[in-house]
């Protein structure tokens, strides 16, 4: 699929266009034009990527991070930005079945991978076990982090099935358990600043016990 | 963030003429360090050669001990059987450090180039000579509770941040890298971070174009081994002191402390002291150490973490 550029052309085609704009009515294009040539166009670089199952070839400037790629060209609003520094899990969507942090990565870094963000995980007539386990035990307030922590709380059990083990894990070598202070270790890069952390840990102990 | 053009390396030996060919080039792998420092223009590459797809993300037996690609992610090599096995206090020092989603996407060659989390050295309006060298330091005399207290200058006194790097130390990895001109050479990682000096803005003996390639980590030392890490929350915090140790049942081994210094701070002549107790060993470990006023609690604090693991160790 092609990218649509909505907000592209909302963006910086609109601030463009208004510069342009001032620039003829004051008798100075010409003077634009040249200083818009002697400074070099932003790089930009040709990715495909599949979202949600769906393939995408996308042309970006090669600053887009993942996380406004999904959100600024795909109009995947779930993901959200936070801090857009990687220390709020905010923006947290899976590439190839790992959680990542979407603002602390390039688009053009993921070439040929697979990310599915909270849009893929369920829908509301078909909810992921984990959405349906964060309604029943009232996993959030503002709901803004939301959909960082039920992605990262989807990984962290996968996780944990795997073996992987923890800061809190006390045999290394043993099965990894999904216990409630392996949680929330695993969880620490996801903050809530309405505090529903207890909510979420009995959200994922319930997808936990399947 | 500035903007800069992008290519993605064939091999290490092209990523490394890349960087070496190009004014003002980085490599980039997971990007977590680096992307982060764009964003707020501390780092400003005006080209990017991506090594994340140089196959270089496997762990292989090597010798007595383990070669570690230098695009193993850092859970996949805390979680690798042979690293919980026979290297555990490796598998604790990533563990204790990040977030599951750093760590997934953060790279051992690149957690080895982390830079200080130095609050001076990321407020651009403050002078900082590792920044902007020749600026000055905002940190001597500014807040400094969690900088360095020994190996530091009166150029800089930050820290090196990062947990791997603690464990690698007490385990003496060794750093292999391949040049621009393709040769390889093995770096002992007590030898890979410099002191600051008057350059602080230098933080490794890494030339310009060198690339990492591996981790090398010798016959496992067995023992009971430790990563002890103290820290202002109990998770995703970087570390006020941390101690990687291995201690042998005859109450020998090794140990390395980490956010005290520039680099892992290891002293063979500490080592020598285990036997003897903590205070032996923290007392010889920092004996030339300079705390600041905020950071003075740094050497108690490193004896009493040493004193817990040395009482784990016993029991």
């Amino acid at each position: 699929m092609q990218d649509k550029g909505i907000f592209n052309l909302s963006r910086r085609g609109m601030l463009a266009g208004s510069a342009a704009s001032v620039a003829v009515s004051q008798g100075t294009i010409a003077s634009a034009q040249a200083s818009q040539a002697s400074s070099s166009p932003p790089a930009r670089m040709a990715v495909n990527l599949t979202v949600n199952g769906k393939p995408h070839r996308l042309e970006l400037d090669t600053r887009m991070t993942l996380l406004d790629t999904l959100r600024e060209h795909l109009q995947l609003t779930g993901s959200k930005k936070g801090c857009d520094h990687g220390q709020c899990g905010a923006c947290t969507v899976m590439v190839n079945g790992e959680r990542v942090n979407s603002c602390l990565s390039l688009a053009v870094m993921h070439e040929g991978d697979e990310v599915t963000t909270i849009e893929g995980l369920g829908s509301p007539d078909d909810l992921h076990p984990m959405q349906a386990a964060f309604v029943k035990h009232d996993g959030y307030q503002c709901g803004y982090c939301t959909p960082g922590q039920i992605c990262s709380a989807v990984a962290t059990l996968e996780e944990i099935r795997k073996g992987i083990p923890s800061h809190v894990t006390e045999i290394l070598t043993g099965r990894m358990r999904p216990t409630n202070m392996e949680m929330r270790e695993r969880m620490s890069g996801n903050i809530c600043r309405c505090g529903a952390y207890s909510n979420i840990v009995d959200a994922m102990t319930d997808v936990a016990r399947g | 963030m500035r903007s800069f053009t992008y290519e993605r390396a064939a091999t290490p030996a092209d990523a490394a003429r890349a960087v070496a060919s190009h004014p003002n080039a980085k490599f980039i792998a997971g990007g977590t360090n680096l992307l982060d420092l764009m964003k707020l223009e501390i780092e400003t590459p005006a080209h990017l050669i991506d090594v994340g797809q140089l196959g270089l993300d496997r762990i292989e037996k090597a010798g007595d001990g383990i070669r570690i690609g230098t695009l193993v992610s850092n859970t996949a090599l805390s979680a690798h059987e042979r690293v919980r096995e026979d290297y555990p206090v490796l598998t604790r020092a990533i563990q204790a450090g990040a977030s599951g989603q750093l760590r997934n996407k953060a790279t051992t060659g690149g957690n080895l180039l982390q830079r200080t989390r130095c609050i001076y050295f990321y407020d651009t309006n403050m002078p900082c000579n590792k920044r902007a060298p020749g600026s000055g330091c905002a940190a001597i005399g500014g807040i400094s509770r969690q900088l360095g207290v020994i190996g530091t200058s009166d150029a800089c006194i930050a820290t090196y941040p990062g947990d791997m790097a603690v464990a690698m130390r007490v385990l003496d990895a060794a750093v292999e890298t391949i040049r621009p001109d393709g040769t390889m050479r093995s770096i002992p990682i007590a030898d890979f971070h410099r002191l600051w000096g008057d350059t602080p803005h230098i933080e490794t003996v890494l030339e310009p174009g060198e690339l990492i390639t591996h981790v090398y980590l010798p016959k496992p030392l067995g023992g009971k081994q430790f990563y002890a890490k103290v820290r202002d929350r109990r998770s995703y915090a970087f570390a006020l002191v941390s101690v990687a140790a291995v201690i042998q049942p005859d109450g020998t081994g090794w140990v390395a402390f980490g956010g005290v210094a520039p680099k892992p701070w290891r002293v063979p002549e500490a080592d020598a002291m285990l036997p003897h107790g903590a205070k032996a060993v923290v007392d010889r470990a920092f004996a030339d150490a300079r705390p600041t006023e905020d950071n003075a609690f740094k050497i108690p604090l490193a004896r009493r973490t040493l004193a817990g693991v040395l009482a784990d160790a016993k029991a």
